[in-house]
């Protein structure tokens, strides 16, 4: 149950996150969270929405370069060491993150981390008995 | 301060002060040695026949209108040595100008070739105040550039000092030029002007006991001249040459600084519309075509240098009886020089075209924000090229930089810009945006 997440590649100047979310504005879409890789001269904008794909031709129509990728969701709890036993358990898988992003949703004690893994479907199978919970795109974008 | 009157000396009175209608005849006999040896190099020997053109059929200067073109596109099609006219024993060195898909240009050199290059060097370091009793620094690259070795020759061949420091390290060439007491410099324009304020900044310029420049190997300014003549208190002097028809020693400035010498005992010049390649009205600007009159190894028949500038005939205060020609005003091409390193915008296209099969569109900035080009390279992003991740955009961006310094020799920054943010041009699409300001 991986989640669809869109990237863009984004210029690192004035203008260009605002002309990303006014097109998605005008299209009705609405972003659930984003996170942003940025380096000096650009910057790589991730993005997690319930109408990914409607959001993806209306981005792609405005002429900006999206790539549509698998990410895992997992439940973390909000207390201490939340993350490090996560993080302790994919460790032990010696599944490597490429990247990551928190946010939190409608929960009190309970954050969302969002895993970018190189194989998504390999991770899910390694985790299926540990206690992590996978998030479901049909929960993220309720 | 740096007002001092430079001694009128000339190095070859005979060769130099020729009267005209006695050069001319020279000229014939050199024009018809060049078309005998040349007929040694298929291209020629081809060109020869169907425009059934022999030694004998030249019998003035005037014949030249007869002969072939050559361009720089010959020259590479015939890598490495189609162009050499003698058998490898007779070479005595072997120089290159940077081509454009990663291969060099290569031009020969017999014993006589070397004696005339440094005659002709001399010609000019004279003109330009270089006397024996002098010291001289050369900071040009020493190597198949023909910078370095060329100068230095002509330096000899005067009897100055030489003090072959070849380029970079600003600090050290300073210590040099101040340790030594150098009173003459070689370099680039843009390279002297950069020492220049570095040694202004540095508190040095009263310890120096620098007099003379004499800078070449690209286009520069009367503007950057007087910053150059103001902050070090010297005298510049501009010369010009290219490797394709010798290295540095084809023109260059006396001390009445009303053009560049042009050494036409040596070298037909016409200066032509790039377009027609008809000659244009005395003293406009038009392309020049050189043609050598006594080289052995190279000879060469009207080469296409693509370089623009003015021809002026009339007399010159100095005595001399050449022709004088402008400073380059631009190029008949798209070629830019860079840091003194000639470059085509077609070896960034291979360049990027070597990352990834077809090359995506691209924009060339040129800037010169202290004295130094900077270079980038604007890269629009592709679907095929975009990556969620960062590392493999900051490793996309990396191959662009290497290949593109494989091809060119030049580092330049890369950026990796939207798609359709580059301006799109119907016809042919224009790459470079030079913002250095280099000419007049």
């Amino acid at each position: 149950m991986p989640i669809k997440q869109l990237s863009l590649f984004v210029e690192n100047r004035p203008g260009s996150l605002s002309a990303v979310c006014k097109v998605l504005k005008e299209n009705n879409l609405s972003i659930r969270t984003l996170s942003l890789a940025d380096t000096q001269q650009f910057g790589i904008l991730r993005l997690l929405l319930a109408e990914h794909e409607q959001a993806r031709e209306a981005l792609e129509k405005a002429g900006f370069i999206v790539k549509v990728t698998d990410v895992l969701a997992l439940e973390v709890p909000d207390r201490p060491g939340g993350l490090a036993d996560i993080l302790a358990i994919l460790d032990r898988h010696q599944l490597s993150v490429e990247y990551m992003y928190a946010f939190t949703f409608g929960m009190d004690d309970k954050a969302v981390i969002v895993f970018r893994f190189e194989d998504p479907l390999h991770a899910i199978e390694l985790l299926k008995d540990e206690p992590i919970k996978l998030v479901k795109a049909s929960e993220l974008f309720r | 301060m740096s007002e001092f009157v430079v001694p009128n000396r000339i190095f070859d009175p005979a060769a130099e002060c020729m009267e005209r209608g006695e050069r001319a005849k020279l000229q014939a006999a050199g024009l018809r040695r060049t078309v005998e040896r040349a007929g040694k190099i298929p291209f020629y020997r081809q060109k020869f026949e169907e425009l059934k053109i022999t030694p004998e059929s030249i019998r003035s200067a005037a014949d030249l209108r007869r002969l072939p073109f050559t361009t720089k596109q010959d020259l590479r099609d015939a890598y490495p040595f189609g162009f050499f006219a003698v058998p490898r024993a007779e070479l005595a060195r072997i120089h290159a100008s940077s081509g454009t898909t990663g291969k060099p240009t290569f031009v020969g050199y017999t014993r006589n070739d070397l004696n005339l290059w440094a005659d002709l060097c001399a010609r000019f370091l004279v003109a330009g105040g270089l006397t024996p009793d002098q010291l001289v620094q050369v900071s040009f690259g020493y190597g198949l550039f023909t910078g370095g070795f060329g100068l230095h020759a002509g330096i000899e061949r005067v009897g100055a000092a030489v003090l072959p420091a070849s380029s970079g390290n600003t600090q050290r060439q300073i210590l040099l030029l101040e340790d030594a007491g150098i009173n003459t410099l070689i370099c680039t324009p843009s390279y002297a002007l950069n020492l220049a304020e570095t040694i202004t900044a540095m508190g040095k310029k009263n310890k120096l006991a620098l007099r003379y420049a004499h800078l070449g190997g690209e286009p520069w300014t009367e503007e950057m001249r007087a910053g150059i003549e103001e902050e070090l208190g010297i005298r510049a002097f501009n010369n010009y040459g290219l490797s394709e028809i010798i290295g540095p020693g084809v023109s260059g400035e006396c001390a009445a600084r009303c053009g560049m010498h042009i050494q036409e005992d040596q070298f037909l010049v016409e200066c032509l519309n790039p377009e027609t390649l008809k000659p244009v009205a005395e003293g406009e600007q038009g392309e020049l075509v050189i043609t050598s009159l006594n080289k052995e190894a190279c000879p060469i028949i009207r080469y296409r240098t693509r370089d623009l500038a003015r021809i002026e005939s009339g007399p010159c205060a100095c005595g001399r009886t050449t022709r004088r020609m402008s400073r380059i005003r631009g190029r008949s091409d798209d070629m830019m020089i860079i840091r003194g390193v000639n470059v085509f915008p077609t070896q960034i296209e291979e360049a990027l075209l070597r990352v990834d099969g077809t090359a995506p569109h691209f924009m060339i900035e040129l800037s010169r924000p202290g004295n130094l080009d900077e270079a980038s390279i604007k890269v629009e992003i592709r679907q095929q090229d975009f990556s969620d991740k960062m590392e493999a955009m900051h490793k996309l961006r990396d191959r662009i930089g290497r290949e593109v310094t494989a091809i060119t020799g030049l580092h330049f920054n890369i950026e990796l810009v939207e798609p359709n943010t580059l301006e799109r041009f119907t016809g042919k699409a224009k790459r470079v945006i030079d913002n250095r300001k280099l000419n007049d």
